[in-house]
């Protein structure tokens, strides 16, 4: 199927119940040069809006929130050594987690590309 | 100009470049002169090492010489203007290392029988004296040891109060403005409670009806205090801060004042008459203390009647017996909140800066906040119509620009900043407060002439026309002319190299 | 006035260049009701020379450590600093300039920083080490909210022979920050730490001792750091006296998680008990996890080699309220005069240093032990031990102090209802001469007669 996006700027790719999760590539132009990722364990429970990860540039750290609730059930292990690959591939090798969701209904309220694309748009 | 010409040994005239202490000393070389170990038993029990840690050593010439060309490499206040907004960064009198290092001060133990201290602790209850007059305030905490370790004393003070009324459940939440220092949310949070931002208003202040419907949103009895730069980190004074501290109270807050900026005000203005509760002072802005590199600093907490009960241990009483140190609970009539640092705080920087207040007295430390007032006003006023400042004129101690005046010249504050550095100039604070865009604050301080600022001015003047002008090479390239070229911070962040290592370092230097 | 620059005039012509009638027109958003007109009730300005014989004259009522045999110690200690250590402080761009924000122009001081933290490395035994924070009772502090973070719990297991100062900072922030601790007893003799193993529960997170004690014991707690990691829990090794790390077994070594430690002892005075130093070293797992700045090699646009402060988002001016400490300024000078006094003594030079220390320790033990009504406590130490005696320690030290030595810390001092009125801690170093240890015995048989 094809991608949903927050307002946080994340992108949301659903595989049947389980969802990849990163951010896009407006995000990373906005960070700069990634220099760390901090991704979930595997296991942990989120609700809609939790932390779930932790980016980092030289200057900045910004959190990334689930965009729905649900199960982490595997975190990006190659970001670890090349946080980069968020700058280099934000929409497929950079991205953050994949959960299993616990309302599909959530996928409602989140933006398709785009009126993600008009959102940034607007942001200037 | 020229910045390219390569050199045999990679010195630059008296730019000299010098090695790490790794690569130039060995671990068998000693610049002391040691005695003979005495005869006697070892009584180490298990826990003897069976050789030297593998450190380098130098002589004495060496060593020196490493500091030296190393100290060559830094920009500092005694060699020019250091514009670093809410840094405070002026002249620091030699007379105070002088009696600092006085052993009657120097050379003491801080566990002697009090005693044999009856000079020190006279000293720290002078200073405490001076500060508790120049702030308007009934008691000083002056053990904390920097400034944001005052923000905690204060705010510890504030929170043992609270405990006291048996409010700790309910007053959760402490208002901090969006403008604030880091350490003020840092601060909050480390003591459990929720930080709740308040919105600037197009002035550069606190938003005063936006201040009272954050107080009032859940009746006030879940706020337990704001932390309010004043003045504040735009070069603000807050003209509605006794409306807002009545405000507080009226609903059982404390208020908490970030003292970082008192020198635009020291000897004018009592935070006392503000209706400040708890504000610690840094004695290495305002009163002189060096910075050190990045400390040490000290950060004495003055406390209203509301919570000069809570100042913690220990702190100098005296009688006709002389002064005494109350270090415990037990000696205490007071319940203090318990001990911000090991012994009695930062000593040698009390001397320092009772040193500074001595010596400028009670009219030269109100001519200290004017003319601080007075050289940063004079900068703006010089400045403004080539930069773009976001708030109006008058600014107290600093002058806050955006980065408006930049748009469209593809130059932004960093290379702004950095073109500075081969004009001679350390930059200003750059990006804070986060409330403006590409923020510079500079703050010239009083200890400026005329002439230095006028020289700085021209300086501004002409980097705003040449990035105007398109020059961006003057700026994207620089600095070009410093001991070093801009760093690569990307790298140092991704691939940590936080220590010396024979392999990694080598490998590295060699690529 | 000698520190302002503005003459009167300056002073007019700018007001006019601003467009302002006087000062005060600069000072309007003050509210009227805190405007003062009047000076602050204190004294005038003063000449340097009226202002240093008024702090001479304060100076001159203490008694110096360097004009008498001298033996305190408890977590501050009177070493010898070379003449050039204070030479290299003081000057001026080191001295007087800010934390380095810019690096381009402020590597001497990232050099030495770099420089002092592989230092700290290599004396602790550890992987990394921050460019400093205020000092050792502080540094704890930080470890035990460290330690937390890292395991996610909540409560920690304390030594009862960790300076007292250290407990108190410690309980303070902990209590203030929502955390629960657990303290052994208060006893000055050494022991294995099996007592701490027991008091670790499901929602410990790290067990703290120290390393010389407060008593001045030494111990290789390398079986005691295995148990507590056994347990899930982190190590925290508390060094109050650095010189102690050129001889004994680095608590690195020994199996520590996080270490942290006091290093007024190399390049620093007394000073009334600050500005000191506090060393900070952990795990590199641990490293984002870590409170202070931490200073990186990295390389210029033209491939030189520099320093730049590294992993800030670690920090308050990044992350605000999610920072791992509130700290800013640290110790940045007193980790200058640290790493240089340890630059010129080397590792086999502050071996020899030590080495004397532990000797004059040693020597000034049997001397006061051979008096009637003197115990030793201590049974392995460094430069510092225990010893009780037959009178309450406070009053010793009075009269100890009136016969013109300074004796030793009463444990008592800081720990008033802890049942040790007869203990008292006593440090000897290299500055203690023979004489000086003959003269402290002599004097002690009498006030003990």
């Amino acid at each position: 199927m094809s991608k949903k996006f927050t307002k946080d700027h994340e992108w949301i790719s659903l595989d049947g119940d389980v969802a990849t999760v990163g951010i896009t590539n407006y995000a990373q132009e906005q960070l700069g040069d990634v220099v760390f990722v901090e991704v979930p364990e595997t296991g942990q429970q989120v609700a809609q809006g939790d932390d779930a990860a932790v980016v980092e540039s030289v200057k900045a750290a910004s959190e990334v929130y689930a965009p729905l609730s649900g199960e982490v059930v595997e975190g990006n292990a190659a970001l670890e050594a090349t946080p980069e690959l968020v700058n280099q591939s934000p929409d497929n090798e950079g991205w953050f987690f994949k959960m299993k969701l616990s309302d599909a209904g959530e996928l409602d309220e989140l933006m398709d590309e785009a009126a993600y694309d008009a959102f940034v748009k607007e942001l200037g | 100009m020229s910045a390219d010409k390569q050199t045999f040994t990679g010195n630059r005239g008296l730019v000299l470049e010098e090695a790490l202490i790794f690569e130039i000393g060995v671990s068998s070389k000693c610049g002391v002169d040691l005695e003979p170990v005495p005869d006697a038993p070892t009584m180490l029990g298990d826990c003897g090492a069976n050789q030297a840690v593998d450190l380098p050593g130098l002589s004495e010439p060496e060593a020196v010489r490493h500091y030296v060309r190393l100290s060559q490499k830094n920009h500092s206040i005694d060699a020019g203007l250091y514009p670093l907004g809410s840094c405070t960064m002026k002249h620091n009198p030699r007379l105070n290392e002088k009696m600092a290092r006085l052993p009657g001060f120097g050379d003491i133990h801080p566990l002697q029988p009090q005693s044999s201290v009856q000079g020190a602790l006279e000293l720290m209850d002078t200073l405490a004296h001076w500060l508790k007059t120049l702030t308007g305030m009934p008691a000083v905490a002056l053990s904390p040891k920097a400034g944001a370790h005052g923000e905690l004393c204060g705010m510890m003070a504030i929170r043992a109060a609270i405990e006291a009324k048996g409010e700790l459940g309910t007053r959760k939440r402490v208002l901090v403005p969006e403008s604030a220092h880091g350490t003020n949310p840092a601060t909050a949070a480390l003591l459990g409670f929720k930080v709740d931002g308040i919105p600037a208003n197009a002035e550069g202040r606190v938003d005063l009806e936006a201040f009272k419907a954050k107080l009032h949103e859940n009746g006030g009895d879940d706020v337990a205090a704001i932390m309010l730069t004043n003045p504040n980190t735009c070069g603000l004074f807050e003209p509605d801060i006794i409306e807002i501290a009545d405000a507080l109270h009226a609903v059982g807050g404390y208020f908490y004042c970030d003292g970082a900026n008192f020198n635009a005000i020291v000897g004018r203005v009592r935070p006392g008459d503000l209706g400040v509760d708890a504000m610690h002072i840094n004695l290495h802005k305002t009163f002189s203390t060096p910075h050190g590199g990045g400390g040490p600093g000290s950060g004495p907490t003055v406390l209203s009647d509301r919570l000069a009960a809570y100042a913690p241990l220990p702190y100098v009483i005296s009688d006709d017996g002389g002064y005494h140190l109350v270090e415990d609970q037990t000696q205490a009539e007071a319940p203090a909140f318990g001990r911000m640092v090991a012994f009695h705080g930062q000593m040698g920087m009390f001397v320092r800066a009772l040193s500074y207040m001595m010596s400028h007295g009670s009219d030269g430390l109100r001519q200290v906040a004017e003319d601080a007032v007075l050289n940063a006003n004079y900068v703006l006023a010089t400045l403004k119509d080539m930069m773009s400042a976001p708030f109006g004129a008058p600014c107290m101690h600093e002058a806050l620009f955006d980065d408006s005046f930049l748009k469209d010249t593809g130059v932004d504050t960093l290379d702004f900043a950095k073109a500075m550095i081969d004009e001679g100039y350390h930059p200003m604070t750059m990006y804070f407060p986060l409330v403006v865009h590409g923020a510079m604050l500079i703050e010239p301080t009083e200890t400026e002439s005329k002439a230095t600022l006028d020289l700085f001015v021209a300086t501004m003047r002409d980097l705003v026309a040449s990035a105007k002008a398109g020059d961006l090479n003057r700026f994207k390239q620089a600095p070009e002319l410093a001991p070093r070229r801009r760093l690569d911070e990307t790298q140092a962040a991704r691939n940590p190299v936080l220590r010396w290592q024979a392999d990694i370092c080598e490998a590295q230097a060699a690529e | 006035m000698r520190y302002l620059p503005l003459t009167p005039a300056d002073r007019q012509s700018m007001l006019a260049t601003i467009g302002a009638g006087s000062i005060d027109d600069l000072f309007v958003d003050v509210p009227a009701a805190a405007r003062r007109d009047e000076d602050v009730d204190l004294p005038r300005h003063q000449s340097e020379m009226q202002v240093e014989r008024q702090l001479s004259a304060m100076a001159s009522k203490n008694t110096t450590a360097s004009s008498v045999p001298f033996f305190c110690g408890a977590g501050a200690y009177k070493h010898h600093v070379p003449a050039s250590v204070d030479h290299i402080i003081q000057r001026s761009e080191f001295l007087t300039s800010y934390t380095p924000y810019q690096p381009e122009i402020t590597q001497g001081t990232l050099q030495y920083l770099f420089e002092f933290q592989t230092q700290v490395c290599e004396l602790t035994g550890m992987p990394v080490a921050n460019a400093s924070m205020y000092d050792g009772s502080t540094a704890a502090a930080e470890a035990v909210l460290m330690a937390h973070r890292v395991t996610r719990k909540s409560r920690a297991v304390l030594s009862g022979r960790l300076h007292p100062h250290y407990t108190a900072v410690i309980e303070n922030l902990s209590e203030m920050g929502g955390f629960t601790l657990a303290q052994s007893p208060r006893q000055p003799e050494a022991s294995n730490g099996d007592e701490l193993l027991a008091m670790i529960d499901d929602d410990t997170s790290c067990v703290v001792i120290q390393n010389p004690d407060f008593f001045g014991n030494v111990a290789d707690f390398s079986a005691l750091a295995a148990n507590v990691q056994a347990k899930g829990c982190l190590l925290i090794a508390v060094v109050p006296e650095v010189m102690s790390l050129g001889l004994l077994k680095r608590p690195g070594d020994m199996g520590a998680d996080i270490v942290v430690g006091e290093g007024q002892s190399l390049g620093n005075g007394l000073n009334f008990g600050g500005p000191y130093v506090g060393l900070f070293a952990a795990r590199e797992k641990h490293v984002r996890q870590m409170p202070g700045r931490l200073c990186g090699e990295t390389v210029d646009a033209d491939g030189q080699r520099g320093f730049v402060l590294t992993l800030s988002t670690r920090e308050q001016h990044i992350r605000r309220d999610k920072a791992t400490s509130n700290i800013c300024t640290n110790s940045g000078l007193c980790s200058l005069a640290f790493t240089a006094h340890m630059t010129l003594l080397g590792g086999q030079g502050l071996r020899h240093l030590a080495q004397i220390n532990h000797a004059r320790a040693a020597q000034l033990s049997q001397s006061l032990t051979a008096i009637d009504g003197v115990e030793l406590i201590s049974r392995a130490f460094f430069n510092e031990f225990s010893i009780r005696l037959s009178r309450k320690a406070v009053d010793v030290v009075d009269d100890l102090a009136d016969k013109g030595v300074l004796g030793g810390v009463p444990a008592a001092r800081l720990l008033p209802d802890g049942g040790l009125d007869d203990v008292l801690i006593v440090a000897a170093t290299e500055v203690n001469t023979d004489e000086d240890i003959a003269s402290y015995a002599a004097v002690l048989q009498e006030v003990l007669s």
